[in-house]
C-alpha cells in the first residue's frame, strides 16, 4: 500500500467563540494523491474552507482547536512549528481563493505580489523573481506579460485577477494546491477557462489539486474524487462516477436534485434540500443530516438520532448513512434518478 | 501630479479668500469700537477720529479688506510706517506690524506642535500595532485601558500637575520654556519635552485606539490571509501587507487632526506661559486687535490647507487605487 501525497485523519477543528464552541471540523477523513483532484462538496457551512485552512496551518490558535493528523509527505502538519509551516505555504502547499479582487493585495503591483512569493522560498535575485513574474503571467494567459507585470490587480478584470492568483500560487511549483471556490466569484465562460487552465497546469506539474465548491457540475467536469461534507463531517466519499453516478447518500441526493446544471430536461422542478444547516455549536446528536432527512423510518427506529454513522466501507465508495445497501440503490432507483 | 498641485493649490487660494473674508465681516458684525480701546480711557473726539484715520477703520468696510488683501501682495504705507509685502497689517497694539510679530512667535508654536505630532504618531501607532498584534493578550489589555484614560485628560490640568510633580518636586525635567533650537538644541529639547508631552497625551490616546482598530480590521482582510498562505513570515505580514492598509485612514485623520493640534497648543502655550502663535491670538481676542486676529487665523487656515494637501498626496501614494487628477 503506498502512502497517498496528503492524508487528513480524524481532524477535528474547535473554535471557541462567545456563544460557544463551534465544531466546525468533526472527525473528517480524506486523501489526495499526486496529480489528481479531489473535489470538496457541501453547503456553506459545511466546513470546506475551515478545513483546507487547517492544512495550510493558517487558523488563529488563539481561538481554535485542532487535533487528528495531517500528514503531507510524510510530514506531521498540525504539530509543526510555525516557522516550516511558513516554509511550506506558498512553497510546496499553496491556495487560491474565491474573491480575487479582495484576495490580492490592492497596494502592491501583480509582479511584486508574485515575484516576492518566488523570492521568500527559493531566494532569488530582484530580477531573476521579475524574469519568474512575467513568464508565471504569460503561463496564465495574460496577454502582454511584459508590460502588465507592474499593473495593479485594480486595473485587471475579475477573470485575470483570477489568473493572476493562480500564477502567484503556482509560482513555486507547488505540490498541493488548494482552489476555494476559484471561480464562484466569476462569469460562467471564465469559469469553464479557469478550470481548463487549472487543469492544463496540473498536467504539466502533476500538482495535486483541491477543489473547493458548492457546484456539483464543476466536480464533474474538474475532479477525480469527491468528498461530500455536511455539518463539518464527510457524508459521501468516491470517484467521480460513483458519487455523481450512483450516489448513496440522502443529502447527496438532495443535493443533486437541488443542481440546476446537471438536470438532463428542464421540467422537473429544482428540489431544494428542505430545512436549514444545523448549529454548530448544538449539532443534532447521531447522523446530523437527520432533521432533514426524508428516510429515517425506513433506516430502522432510532437509528439515526443514537450512534453516529460511521463512513462505510473504509476504502473506495463509501458514505455515513444507516439505510442499508439495498434500500440505498432501491431509493435511487425509484425516486431520485427521474429528478436528475 | 502637476496638474493636482495646480487645482488644490487654486482651490487652497479660494477657501483662505474666503476664510479671511469671513474673518474680517464677523469681526465688524460685532459692535465694537478698536479705535476707541487703542484710544484709551480719556479719549477726546478729535484724537478719537485721528486714531480712526491711522487705523484705516473710517473707510467703508469693504474698501477696508480690499487694501488688506491687496497689502498682502503689494505692502502698505501707515502713518507710523512702511509695511512690506507680505503686509497682513499693523498691530496698534503690539506697535508691530502683524507679519513680524507672526514671524517671530512662529518657531515656537512649530516646534512644539510637530514635537507633539512625533510623540504622539510614534507612541499612538506604535502602541496601536502592539495591542493588535497582541489581541485580547495583557499588552492589549493595558494599551485599551491606558488610551481610555488618556483620551479624557485635559491639557491644562495634565500640564500643571506634570510641571508640580516632575519639576518642583521630582526636579527629573527642565521647566518648560521655549529656547531657539539653533542657539541651544539641547535646551530647545529639554524646555519642550513636557509641553510635547502634554499636549499628545489625548492624540496618543485616540491613535492608539484607531490605529488598533484599523489594523484588526486590515488582519481579518482576504488579501492578508493570502500574504499568511503564500508563506510571509508574520512580521512582514504585518507591517508590509496589514499596516500599509491601515495607514490610510490614519493619514486622513492626521489631516483632519492639524486643526484640533493647533487648538491644543494654543492651551498649551497659555499653560506654560510659552510665547507663540497661540498666546499672539488670544491677546489679539483680548484687545479686539482685528488685523492680529486676522493674521493668526490667515496662518493657521494656510498650515491646515496646505497640510492637507500634503497628506492626499501622501494617500495617493500609499494606495495606488487612489488617482492625483
Ligand atoms: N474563525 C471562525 N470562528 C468561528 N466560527 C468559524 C470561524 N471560521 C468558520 N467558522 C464557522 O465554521 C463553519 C464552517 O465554515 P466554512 O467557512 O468552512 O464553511 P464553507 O463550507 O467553506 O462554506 P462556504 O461554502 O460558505 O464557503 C461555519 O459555520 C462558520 O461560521
Ligand atoms: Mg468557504
Amino acid at each position: 500500500m503506498t502512502i497517498p501525497f496528503l492524508s487528513v485523519r480524524d481532524l477535528t477543528v474547535d473554535f471557541d467563540t462567545e456563544d460557544g464552541v463551534v465544531h466546525a471540523v468533526d472527525g473528517l477523513s480524506f486523501d489526495v494523491e499526486k496529480g489528481t483532484t479531489l473535489g470538496i462538496v457541501g453547503e456553506s457551512g459545511s466546513g470546506k474552507s475551515v478545513t483546507n485552512l487547517a492544512v495550510l496551518g493558517l487558523h488563529d490558535p488563539a481561538y481554535t482547536k485542532i487535533s487528528g493528523e495531517i500528514v503531507l509527505d510524510g510530514r506531521e502538519l498540525t504539530t509543526a512549528p510555525r516557522r516550516e509551516l511558513e516554509r511550506l505555504r506558498g512553497n510546496k502547499v499553496a491556495m487560491i481563493f474565491q474573491d480575487p479582487l479582495t484576495s490580492l493585495s490592492p497596494y502592491h503591483s501583480v509582479g511584486r505580489q508574485i515575484s516576492e512569493t518566488y523570492r521568500r522560498h527559493t531566494g532569488a535575485s530582484r530580477g531573476e523573481a521579475r524574469g519568474r513574474a512575467v513568464e508565471m503571467l504569460r503561463r496564465v494567459g495574460i496577454p502582454h506579460p511584459v508590460s502588465r507585470v507592474d499593473d495593479y490587480p485594480h486595473q485587471f478584470s475579475g477573470g485575470m485577477r483570477q489568473r493572476v492568483m493562480i500564477a502567484m500560487a503556482l509560482v513555486c511549483d507547488p505540490d498541493l494546491l488548494i482552489a476555494d471556490e476559484p471561480t464562484t466569484a466569476l462569469d460562467v465562460t471564465v469559469q469553464a477557462q479557469i478550470l481548463d487552465l487549472l487543469k492544463e497546469l496540473q498536467e504539466q506539474t502533476g500538482t495535486a489539486i483541491i477543489l473547493i465548491t458548492h457546484d456539483l457540475g464543476v466536480v464533474a467536469n474538474a475532479a477525480q474524487e469527491v468528498l461530500v461534507m455536511y455539518a463539518g463531517r464527510a457524508v459521501e466519499r468516491g470517484t467521480v462516477r460513483e458519487v455523481l453516478g450512483t450516489p448513496r447518500h440522502p443529502y447527496t441526493w438532495g443535493l443533486l436534485s437541488s443542481m440546476p446544471r446537471l438536470r438532463s430536461s428542464v421540467d422537473v422542478p429544482l428540489v431544494p434540500v428542505r430545512g436549514t444547516p444545523p448549529s454548530l455549536i448544538h449539532v443534532p446528536p447521531g447522523c446530523p443530516f437527520h432533521p432533514r432527512c426524508d428516510y429515517q423510518a425506513q433506516a430502522g427506529p432510532d437509528l439515526c438520532v443514537g450512534d453516529r454513522p460511521e463512513l462505510s466501507p473504509h476504502r473506495g465508495h463509501g458514505d455515513a448513512c444507516y439505510l442499508t445497501p439495498a434500500h440505498k440503490r432501491e431509493i435511487f432507483a425509484d425516486q431520485i434518478k427521474e429528478r436528475l | 501630479m502637476s496638474r493636482f498641485l495646480l487645482r488644490r493649490l487654486l482651490g487652497a487660494a479660494v477657501i483662505l479668500m474666503i476664510i479671511s473674508a469671513v474673518t474680517f465681516f464677523l469681526f465688524f458684525a460685532v459692535p465694537r469700537d478698536p479705535a476707541r480701546f487703542a484710544c484709551g480711557k480719556i479719549c477726546p473726539p478729535e484724537t478719537l477720529e485721528l486714531v480712526r484715520h491711522n487705523m484705516g477703520i473710517d473707510e467703508p468696510v469693504f474698501l477696508q479688506y480690499w487694501h488688506w488683501l491687496i497689502g498682502i501682495f503689494a505692502g502698505r504705507d501707515f502713518t507710523y510706517g512702511r509695511c512690506d509685502a507680505p503686509c497682513l497689517g499693523y498691530s496698534f497694539v503690539n506697535q508691530q506690524p502683524i507679519f513680524d510679530a507672526i514671524v517671530d512667535r512662529f518657531p515656537t508654536t512649530l516646534s512644539l506642535t510637530i514635537g507633539a505630532a512625533v510623540v504622539f504618531l510614534l507612541f499612538g501607532i506604535g502602541m496601536g500595532m502592539i495591542a493588535a498584534a497582541r489581541q485580547g493578550r495583557p499588552a492589549d489589555k493595558i494599551a485599551s485601558s491606558a488610551s481610555l484614560i488618556g483620551a479624557s485628560m485635559q491639557i491644562y490640568f495634565v500640564g500643571v500637575l506634570a510641571t508640580w510633580v516632575l519639576v518642583d518636586q521630582l526636579q527629573l525635567f527642565e521647566r518648560p520654556a521655549y529656547h531657539e533650537l539653533t542657539a541651544d538644541p539641547v535646551k530647545w529639547f529639554s524646555g519642550l519635552l513636557i509641553p510635547w508631552l502634554v499636549l499628545s497625551i489625548i492624540f496618543t490616546a485616540n491613535y492608539t485606539r484607531m490605529t488598533r482598530s484599523s489594523m484588526v480590521e486590515q488582519l481579518s482582510e482576504d488579501y492578508v490571509r493570502t500574504a499568511r498562505a503564500k508563506g510571509m513570515p508574520s512580521r512582514t505580514v504585518f507591517l508590509r501587507f496589514a499596516w500599509r492598509g491601515a495607514m490610510g485612514p490614519i493619514i486622513t485623520i492626521f489631516g483632519v487632526d492639524l486643526g484640533a493640534l493647533l487648538g491644543g497648543a494654543i492651551i498649551t502655550e497659555q499653560t506654560f506661559v510659552l510665547h507663540g502663535i497661540g498666546e499672539l491670538s488670544i491677546k489679539a481676542v483680548v484687545n479686539q486687535d482685528l488685523p492680529m486676529l486676522l493674521g493668526v487665523v490667515l496662518v493657521a487656515a494656510t498650515a491646515i490647507v496646505l497640510f492637507n494637501i500634503v497628506v492626499d498626496a501622501a494617500y495617493a501614494f500609499i494606495d495606488p487605487r487612489v488617482r492625483l487628477s
